[in-house]
């Protein structure tokens, strides 16, 4: 069967500026996947690369969501096959209520009308996870929020559109550990669906300690230089990321 | 290969149909003292119209073209036919309206906003009006709404029309205001009487329908002591293919502790010079608001202006501006504070797209003697691409130290990553785009006038469209 995400040997970059070299990397249904590394190491190029940005251009390689090519798809198509990104800075959007925008990204991934009722219900519950206020429902996108409101509509809508693949990219940056525990039960609601996959980006451990993680990836300098299950986290907490530069610089 | 899109114009279909004028029915183009008389003929003027006329195309010929703004070199005047004799007496019964110039306002949904929303109606057809109606209700309270011109020979209106006639914007103002003064026709005068409160709307439709003319509606409303009104005011044309005109004029009088709230929705074809001139006077404790909907026309010109010259009046103007392809939008609001406390409030958005220009253009002047004054000036553009211009020129002449002035004016354009955001959620890129201009505009547009439904429909749904890259 295939995995859900294969991506083979990726190069992406801005403009002239390579930022990926050559990225391989499976993650199958149901799995946690972890991808760490130092600043500037690629690691949200890579998310964003993934989710179809417009700002990186695929130079190389292809990406196979579910045994499928999605290399050349926007992001529109990327999630309304099951693809998500939560933002490291999620944008404000006047205007638009997160509960109305919630709806109309629901309509559009499912291509039906969402009933109302049910639609609230379900809002309300998964705000309770988060234990965000209801009020931030009926307002505007983002707008106004603090850091960690932002985060948690984040997982919000992460809840709520339940895709097959969630990106986390840093959501755990900037919180504070109150904040981060409830971020994690959001991400632990989301994977109680044993399908679910997660790659979480992180520089930081916090917020893997609730969840099983399967693999863990170090990135460094655009490309993966090592590989292993969750013994890698402890190795990173206790030593740094140091070696894994050294080793990527030797490569180069 | 990525698909691309863009946000479309605004779909004028619904407008650009349009039946032939009788040419006879058209005086001669251009504007000589001979046409001037030939108005005044037709129209039966009074002699003091007369008279006034005249001395207005002496200005006219007499006053420069404005050294500033965008370019109106497109607009010949010799070439524009002043005035178009009407098929029909004015009338108040729809069915006694000519079968083509119903058609038309049909298909606008004129009377049919009028049975289900309107307190009363008035239908202008190049250069008369040719309908005009109000609910027996709002007639029995003593308010007043007809043309200018049945109402200067009724005896009641009439020394009221003398007298605030062309007062607030004189001929002398420009050289649009003299052309205006010169071969004015048609628009509307209503009278709210002391305390009255008119609780639905009255509404005015003007309607350009042949080429090469212009529209010169004069529109005089006064608002008596605590009297309320709103009145809304709708353009259209079809497209054509010479230049056209339209140099209205409004002078809107609000009197003690009234209220007068003035929504246009304004949807001239895109070779239409929009060259309007609005003018309020606010009495002690009175206030005026402005709602405007700028989508048409080819070049405008046009700032509502408000005098606050009672104690304690107000004014608040809030305006939205769509300039597309080939559309030079120059717009904004102007206000006097002429006495004590007086406060002023402008909130608009403007957006552009495909080339279009739009430039927000705010003048606030605080006298001397008007002291505790407050102002608050907001301006937001909106660019959709990079072709597209946006510009903001405040003024501000303040002469007292007591008075709490503030500006904030914010020009950006679409924000890819905004539009990545909204996309990585599963919205294509044309539903993140109009969900972004939509939002931008949500503060303003939800005060234009919900009862004018069918205007509304065509007018902020915006069309989008996808087409490969």
């Amino acid at each position: 069967m295939a995995k859900l995400l294969k991506i083979n040997g990726l190069y992406a970059g801005i403009e002239e500026k390579e930022l990926l070299h050559g990225i391989s990397l499976e993650i199958d249904k149901g799995e946690t996947h972890v991808l760490m590394g130092p600043n500037g190491a690629g690691k949200s190029t890579l998310g964003h690369t993934l989710m179809g940005s417009p700002e990186y251009e695929v130079t190389g390689g292809t990406i196979e969501f579910d045994g499928e090519d999605i290399t050349e798809l926007g992001a529109d198509k990327r999630a309304q096959k099951g693809l998500f990104l939560s933002f490291q800075n999620p944008i404000e959007i006047p205007g638009i209520s997160l509960s109305a925008f919630l709806r109309s990204a629901l309509e559009q991934r499912t291509g039906e009308r969402i009933k109302l009722m049910a639609f609230q219900k379900k809002l309300r519950a998964a705000m309770e996870v988060l234990q965000m206020d209801p009020e931030y429902a009926e307002r505007d996108l983002n707008v106004g929020f603090s850091g960690g409101e932002k985060k948690k509509a984040e997982i919000l809508q992460l809840l709520m559109l339940d895709p097959r693949l969630a990106i986390l990219d840093e959501t755990d940056s900037g919180l504070d550990v109150d904040a981060v525990k409830t971020v994690s039960a959001g991400v632990a609601e989301y994977r109680r669906e044993n399908e679910n996959s997660l790659l979480i980006i992180t520089h930081n451990t916090k917020i893997l300690e609730s969840l099983k993680v399967d693999r863990t990836h170090i990135i460094a300098g655009g490309r993966i230089v090592a590989e292993g299950g969750p013994e890698l986290i402890e190795d990173v907490n206790k030593n740094g990321f140091e070696k894994y530069v050294q080793a990527e610089r030797g490569e180069a | 290969m990525k698909e691309k899109t863009q946000v479309e114009d605004i779909n004028r279909g619904f407008y650009d149909f349009r039946f032939e004028e009788d040419e006879k029915d058209m005086l001669q183009s251009g504007i000589t003292p001979d046409i001037i008389r030939e108005i005044s003929e037709e129209k039966n003027d009074p002699q003091w119209m007369r008279e006034f006329r005249l001395k207005s195309l002496e200005i006219y010929n007499s006053t420069e073209m404005p050294p500033w703004g965008p370019s109106i070199e497109g607009l010949d005047m010799s070439k524009i036919v002043t005035y178009i004799r009407s098929k029909s007496r004015m009338n108040n019964q729809w069915e006694d309206v000519p079968q083509d110039i119903k058609e038309t306002f049909e298909r606008l949904g004129i009377p049919q906003a009028e049975r289900e929303k309107l307190a009363g109606v008035g239908a202008q057809y190049d250069s008369e009006l040719v309908y005009h109606n109000v609910r027996r209700e709002v007639a029995e309270q003593g308010v007043v709404y007809t043309d200018l011109e049945s109402a200067m020979y009724d005896e009641r209106y009439a020394d009221m029309i003398r007298e605030h006639f062309m007062k607030l914007v004189p001929p002398t103002d420009h050289k649009f205001a003299a052309l205006h003064g010169a071969v004015w026709s048609g628009g509307s005068f209503v009278y709210v009487p002391k305390g009255v409160h008119v609780d639905i709307p009255l509404q005015s439709y003007f309607r350009l329908n042949a080429q090469g003319a212009g529209q010169f509606e004069h529109t005089l409303i006064i608002v008596d002591e605590g009297a309320y009104l709103h009145f809304i005011e709708g353009c259209s044309a079809p497209k054509y293919y010479v230049a056209s005109l339209h140099a209205g004029c409004v002078e809107l009088f609000v009197a003690k502790n009234a209220t007068l709230r003035y929504s246009t929705i304004e949807n001239w074809s895109k070779n239409m010079y929009n060259l309007n001139t609005k003018r309020a006077i606010v009495e002690e404790g009175g206030k005026i608001e402005w709602v405007s909907g700028s989508f048409g026309s080819h070049v405008s010109y046009l700032y509502p202006m408000s005098i606050l010259h009672g104690r304690g009046a107000r004014a608040e103007f809030t305006g939205i501006t769509f300039a597309g392809e080939g559309q030079d939008l120059d717009t904004g609001a102007k206000v006097v504070h002429a006495a004590p406390e007086t406060s002023s409030y402008m909130n608009t958005r403007s957006i552009s797209k495909s080339g279009g220009v739009n430039t927000f253009r705010s003048a606030v002047t605080v006298n001397r003697n008007a002291v505790g004054s407050k102002s608050s000036v907001s301006c937001e553009s909106l660019m959709l691409d990079s072709i597209s211009r946006s510009d903001t020129i405040p003024a501000m002449d303040i002469r007292t130290d007591d008075a709490d002035i503030g500006h904030e004016a914010k020009i950006g354009r679409i924000s890819d990553e905004a539009v990545f955001y909204l996309m990585s959620r599963g919205l294509s890129e044309e539903n993140a785009k109009a969900l972004i201009v939509s939002g931008f505009a949500d503060n303003v547009s939800k005060e234009l006038p919900l009862e004018y439904a069918v205007e509304m429909n065509n007018l902020i749904t915006i069309e989008m469209k996808g087409s490969i890259g």
